[in-house]
């Protein structure tokens, strides 16, 4: 661990919302550091402050106070613009809701990033998008569109089309929220992978049923973090592995705790 | 290229949602195929009496008979008329670059014979007239000097009158009656068909002038003198030399203004472009109006279409799309679609004006000049009400974007 870089320094961050004459503070002072290779958690009740948190690293929305390197640049203070490309070619982004284009096909919407790259590094955008479709596993679903596709195969299609331009960091806020039990576990499964391969990733739950897949978990509370602790996480391939054992067809996660407990 | 790769998503945006497509695309073809229509009934016109004024021949001088100021009050064209046939004799005796002239009378008669009788328009004019006019003989012949010197009661009739009377085309060397008098008819023009707009000029008989002013018609004033040049390029000289003989044959003194005008081919096409040109342009401005709602139809549709897609333009922007690219993406849309609502306005236009043509028989020209006006103006109304929308959906913030449902 000792020789990790840091992908992201947050320092005092903080986040005032104004509406109307009252003011929200989201975040009053957030100081956190991600590691390359890292897997982690943001946790906490609702309105903690975690999706703001996350439009912050994610490059979507622009702190009220304090700093934030991501790759050694100072996001902080970067115009529209220079955050625009910051979004397209540092950060891949999945959404709870997968928001993907509909009627555009899933190579098409996982190439979509590379249409907004002006660094061009990668030059042959069918093939990248192609090859990041493959690496969640629907290299056969190329051509159906979203709405021809289940909710944890439309959620692997924005995992791909977050991959797609190899960025320095994967944020995934809620990811897991739309999809039931073991479609969870799959998409946790597929995380893990790709962490297993280098891929730094943060991701923001509610549930310890998603959280104990992670290698540390960052607890929120009113806009500021009470707790930060590495963990040994629970691999998803076994879980899903004996879940299909099982045979159940759609186990909840209280059968699959009580499994565990045997 | 990175815009070339956004006309293609814009393209792509098109192509997906055609419903859209095509209804923001309405205004601008119904928009288009109007103008082009309108123009081409405005145009059609145009030429035709360009072609009716053409055909009188580009060596061609035409008299008529001027305004004259009566004590001082202007009486109008015609108010008085003056020419006459030694008018006539004066520019053929006294001319040198005149090389026919004839006066013309018209009256407007039954003519009897043959099979029965038929109600048409008979010229009188002088041997000169059918080598001014440009016209053939298809049997007989056309009367001589002394036919016209002396007003013998002959006649020459046009193809549609010899059709109707004389079925068997035996028209030549019979005797028809005009207004109880007995005319020898000794030829038969040749067949000039219709004018565009469906004047048949083959319904005219020709007959010497004293025989219509002293046998057919107590009408002895001359509507107007024909005359024409030996050649194109006498005609300025000539116009000059027309009004010293007609000055002098009417006797007017040096301050007496001109009771007579003199027009060549220019001139009389110029007199009648003034008021089609008018009327195109009044088309033209209706239609333009139908673009103009088009335009804003456009509009319309992006500005509710950028509402539509604003989960669309938040996810572009989140995965890193810069405002400027959605603003040029949806310009892009806009200008695609109006250029594209253009080009099949132009083909209704054009096919609707040629269904006029064959349908009701109007002269419709439809000129590239138009359709390309039209197709430029359509892209500059895509860019103009496409701007407002596109902006609006670049200035989204990505946050916002997403959370709109
Ligand atoms: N655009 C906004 N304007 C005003 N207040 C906002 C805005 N966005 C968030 N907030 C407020 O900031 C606080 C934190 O919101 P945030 O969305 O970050 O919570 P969260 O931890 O993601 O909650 P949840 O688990 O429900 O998604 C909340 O009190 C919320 O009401
Ligand atoms: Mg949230």
């Amino acid at each position: 661990m000792s020789e990790k870089r840091a992908v992201i320094k947050v320092r005092e961050i903080r986040k005032t919302y104004q509406m109307g004459k009252t003011k929200v503070h989201a975040l009053q002072g957030v100081d956190f550091t991600v590691l390359q290779g890292e897997l982690v958690a943001i946790m906490g009740a609702s309105g903690s402050g975690k999706s703001t948190l996350m439009n912050i690293i994610g490059g979507l929305d622009y702190p009220t106070s304090g700093s934030y390197v991501l790759d050694d640049i100072e996001i902080s203070k970067l115009g529209k613009n220079d955050l625009a490309d910051i979004r397209n070619q540092k950060i891949g982004f999945v959404f709870q809701g997968f928001n993907l284009l509909a009627r555009t096909s899933a190579l098409e919407n996982t190439e979509l990033p590379l249409l907004y790259d002006r660094s061009n590094r990668i030059k042959k955008h069918r093939e990248a998008a192609r090859r990041s479709l493959e690496r969640v596993g629907l290299g056969d679903r190329a051509d159906h569109h979203p709405n021809e596709l289940s909710g944890g195969q439309q959620q692997r299609v924005a995992i791909a089309r977050a991959l797609v331009t190899n960025p320095a960091l994967v944020l995934a806020d809620e990811p897991t929220g739309n999809l039931d039990s073991r479609t969870t576990v799959e998409v946790m499964k597929l995380f893990q992978e790709l962490n297993d391969e280098g891929v730094t990733i943060i991701l923001v739950t509610h549930e310890d049923e998603v959280a104990r897949y992670a290698k540390r978990i960052v607890e929120l509370r009113d806009g500021k973090i009470i707790r930060d602790v590495p963990q040994e996480p629970d691999s998803a391939a076994d879980d899903l592995a004996e879940l299909v054992a099982r045979g159940a067809d759609d186990p909840t996660i209280e059968e699959l705790e009580t499994a565990d407990a045997d | 290229m990175h815009s070339l790769r956004l006309i293609k998503v814009a393209g792509k945006s098109i192509v997906k949602n055609k419903m859209r497509t095509l209804l923001t695309m309405l205004g601008i073809i119904i928009g288009v195929g109007a103008v082009i229509v309108m123009v081409a009934i405005g145009e059609g016109a145009q030429s035709q009496i360009e072609n009716q004024i053409k055909n009188l021949g580009t060596n061609m001088l035409v008299i008529t008979p001027g305004t004259s100021n009566a004590g001082g009050v202007n009486q109008g064209a015609s108010s008085f008329n003056r020419l006459n046939i030694d008018d006539s004799e004066k520019i053929r005796n006294e001319s040198a670059f005149i090389a026919g002239v004839s006066p013309v009378v018209f009256t407007r008669t039954q003519i009897v014979g043959g099979t029965g009788n038929w109600r048409s328009t008979i010229h009188g004019v002088t041997t000169e007239y059918v080598t001014i006019r440009d016209w053939e003989l298809t049997s007989g012949r056309f009367f001589d000097a002394s036919e016209e010197r002396t007003g013998k009661k002959v006649i020459v009739l046009g193809a549609t009158i010899a059709e109707n009377l004389f079925p068997n085309g035996d028209a030549v060397g019979t005797r028809v009656l005009v207004r109880n008098v007995p005319m020898d008819v000794i030829g038969v023009l040749e067949k000039k068909g219709q004018t565009p707009d469906g004047n048949d000029q083959d319904d005219v008989a020709l007959a010497p002038v004293l025989t219509v002013q002293r046998r057919l018609s107590n009408w002895t004033f001359i509507r107007q003198i024909l005359a024409n040049t030996y050649s194109p390029d006498d005609i300025d000289e000539a116009q000059v030399e027309l009004r010293a003989i007609m000055r002098e044959s009417h006797g007017l003194a040096e301050w007496e203004p001109d009771d007579f005008e003199i027009k060549n081919q220019d001139q009389l096409s110029e007199a009648a472009q003034g008021t089609t040109e008018v009327m195109t342009m009044l088309l033209a401005a209706i239609a333009s109006i139908s673009l103009l709602v088009g335009g804003i139809g456009i509009m319309n549709i992006m500005l509710v279409s950028v509402t539509e897609r604003t989960r669309e333009i938040g996810i572009r922007m989140a995965i890193g799309a810069r405002g400027a690219d959605v603003l040029t993406q949806f310009l892009i849309e806009s200008i695609v679609m109006s250029i594209l609502g253009g080009a099949i306005g132009v083909a209704i236009g054009v096919g609707g004006a040629n269904l006029l043509g064959t349908t009701m028989g109007w002269n419709t020209v439809v000129n590239s000049q138009t359709v390309m006006i039209a197709l430029i103006f359509s892209g500059a109304v895509g860019i103009f009400f496409g701007f407002y929308p596109a902006r609006k959906a670049a200035a989204l913030n990505p946050i916002d974007a997403l959370r709109f449902e």
